[in-house]
């Protein structure tokens, strides 16, 4: 085995560790987001040379170290580095604990690059949990009432979906005898159909593990915890859980249900028809309730319920695609790269108001555009990317991923989507509407820091780039979702 | 009577409800976080039993149902913790009565 190709891990391990200790012996506090983000930079510079290599799996067959794994890694460090960058402020207003918080971001986004690697179900479970019980500690850090609220209802909705994910994955190893992903596809595509549909032991387990992943990535009828969490937690770990969390819910879905259940035809058929269904719904629903919140914070949160709804459009097309198309895989890791610059450049602009106003309600924004333009203007970038429209992102983003639908015969499912992005036009753009238009209550303006800033406005260029010169960023999702062409 | 992997079966599929209904019913939060850990011993016995009757020769689901609990430990740490949280923040950990966020 070779251990080289652990060494972006065993990086953020020893940094998180680090950075933990330091907190114990120095005065200046800011270093340790120096250490954090030199940290994440060390693993994303030797996550970055590995691109493109052919390397064996590690670890027994454990951990696969392929291009699909690299990208989401590549994805995590990214967002991990913006929220640090976006949270020094923040979290110096913290008298003690500055170091967990870090170390716990770094831990959260290990788990999450294991999540994205792992090709056993033991593994999978392992860095689900610890990602999951990183965030839940990070969700109730500010320790006020709707802190831990938050952080509560996040823990006890949490372990009753990973209990359910669990018996999922019990009930698949029951059937199968195997916890490795390969080893599961191969059980199953040696047995008749006939004895799949006799015993509903593997299609339960499947339906279980719909259950336990869809709570991760925000679907409904498992978003209960999505806006009552977004709101109490503190920003930064908003938009990581918002962003991160749920790339890695859907990195692992990919993995999951591609290899293990990807063949025979008719089951892949009807797994997609689950994932086009919650597509369906969860679109609706997110978008429908997003309307009247008057927290911005809530609002986004409904709105990344709809987008976990477009995305699922790329799963559905992907369970109805035969195995060398693979427009399906590369349209969902191409939104979730662009959705994470969007959606992070929404929430730290959010920051950025949020630590001047100590408000989240979005009548507090009339006037933005006068107080604080660039801001403004940056928001609203982010706002019409996730809306989908030209010249952002989230356009190609939502183009591409119809795309794969429309050829894989789910018009229906884009007609939907389609009316969806209409009925989001107006919640999103009343934002923009307070801003520009409203009456500024004071005119004071609204500071913000270089870090600050600086995240935001790598952000908005990702925005852009991705929005107006997408053709490499595809490139990249297509050599990664490559692995699942066979 | 035979004890087959059925028995276990049905056993831990009753252990899962009973701990479901308890999760959902439950007011108290420590009472919750009790039932979610019989929901993780109930698959437990499920992965012992499969990999008793399936895969003999094995030890995967014994080694999966040890990482469990090793899980499930550090969750309940981690999970009194929020709790007693809460229990400074609003004297109370009836559920119920933790409603600060809502629409």
């Amino acid at each position: 085995m070779n251990l080289a190709l652990f060494i972006p891990e065993i990086t953020l391990l020893v940094i998180a560790a680090i950075v933990i200790l330091l907190d114990l012996f120095i005065e200046q506090k800011r270093w340790l987001a120096q250490v954090s983000i030199s940290g994440l930079v060390i693993a994303g510079g030797v996550t970055i040379a590995m691109w493109g290599g052919s390397y064996p799996a590690i670890f027994n067959n454990m951990l696969a170290v392929d291009n699909f794994a690299i990208f989401f890694k590549m994805l995590f460090l990214g967002i991990a580095f913006l929220v640090i960058l976006s949270s020094t402020d923040y979290v110096s207003k913290f008298s003690k604990f500055q170091g967990e918080y870090y170390a716990l971001v770094l831990l959260a986004t290990l788990g999450m690059m294991l999540m994205a690697a792992t090709t056993n179900l033991i593994a999978i479970y392992i860095a689900l949990e610890l990602t999951s019980i990183s965030l839940y500690a990070l969700v109730g850090f500010l320790k006020d009432k709707k802190s831990t609220e938050a952080s509560l209802k996040y823990l006890l909705l949490g372990a009753v979906a990973s209990a359910v994910l669990l018996y999922g994955m019990a009930l698949i190893f029951g059937f199968t005898g195997k916890t490795q992903l390969g080893e599961i596809a191969q059980v199953i595509q040696s047995l008749p159909p006939m004895t799949l549909l006799a015993s509903p032991g593997l299609l339960l387990g499947i339906v279980l593990l719909v259950a336990g992943f869809g709570f991760k990535i925000a679907a409904v009828p498992f978003q209960m915890w999505v806006p009552d969490v977004y709101e109490g937690a503190p920003t930064p770990i908003t938009a990581y859980l918002s962003v991160a969390s749920k790339a890695a819910g859907f990195a692992v879905i990919l993995r999951v249900f591609f290899s293990a259940f990807g063949l025979p035809v008719w089951l892949s058929l009807n797994w997609g028809l689950i994932f086009a269904a919650l597509a369906a719904i969860s679109m609706t629903v997110g978008n429908i309730i997003a309307i009247p919140q008057a927290n911005i914070k809530r609002m986004l949160g409904y709105s990344s319920i709809a987008q976990a709804g477009y995305l699922m459009v790329g799963l559905a097309a992907m369970g109805m695609a035969s195995a060398e198309n693979i427009l399906g895989q590369s349209g969902v890791l191409f939104f979730l790269a662009s959705y994470a610059f969007t959606n992070m450049g929404a929430f730290i602009a959010i920051i950025a108001i949020s630590n001047k106003l100590n408000s989240d309600l979005i009548e507090d924004y009339s006037g933005m555009g006068k107080r604080a333009p660039l801001l403004a203007l940056a928001l609203t970038l982010c706002l019409i990317s996730l809306i989908g429209m030209p010249p952002a992102a989230g356009f190609m983003a939502k183009f591409y991923i119809f795309n794969a639908a429309i050829q894989n015969g789910l018009l229906w499912l884009v007609i939907i989507a389609v009316i969806n992005s209409v009925v989001s036009a107006y919640y999103y753009l009343r934002v923009v509407k307070v801003m520009w238009l409203g009456e500024a209550a004071s005119a004071e303006k609204v500071p913000s820091s270089g870090a600050l800033r600086l995240a935001l406005l790598l952000c908005c260029i990702g925005v852009l780039l991705l929005g107006v010169i997408p053709g490499y960023a595809i490139r990249l999702a297509q050599l990664a979702a490559n692995i699942f062409a066979y | 009577m035979v004890i087959g992997l059925q028995h276990y079966l049905i056993l831990s599929a009753i252990l899962f409800s009973i701990g479901l209904y308890g999760v959902l019913a439950k007011r108290n939060a420590v009472i919750i976080l009790m039932c979610i850990e019989l929901m993780l011993n109930a698959v437990n016995i499920t992965l012992v039993a499969f990999s008793r009757y399936v895969v003999p020769a094995m030890l995967t689901g014994q080694v999966f149902a040890i990482f469990v609990i090793v899980v499930a430990a550090a969750e309940a740490a981690v999970g009194l913790a929020i709790i007693l949280a809460i229990y400074r923040g609003f004297e109370d950990i009836d559920v119920s009565k933790i409603d600060l966020l809502k629409w």
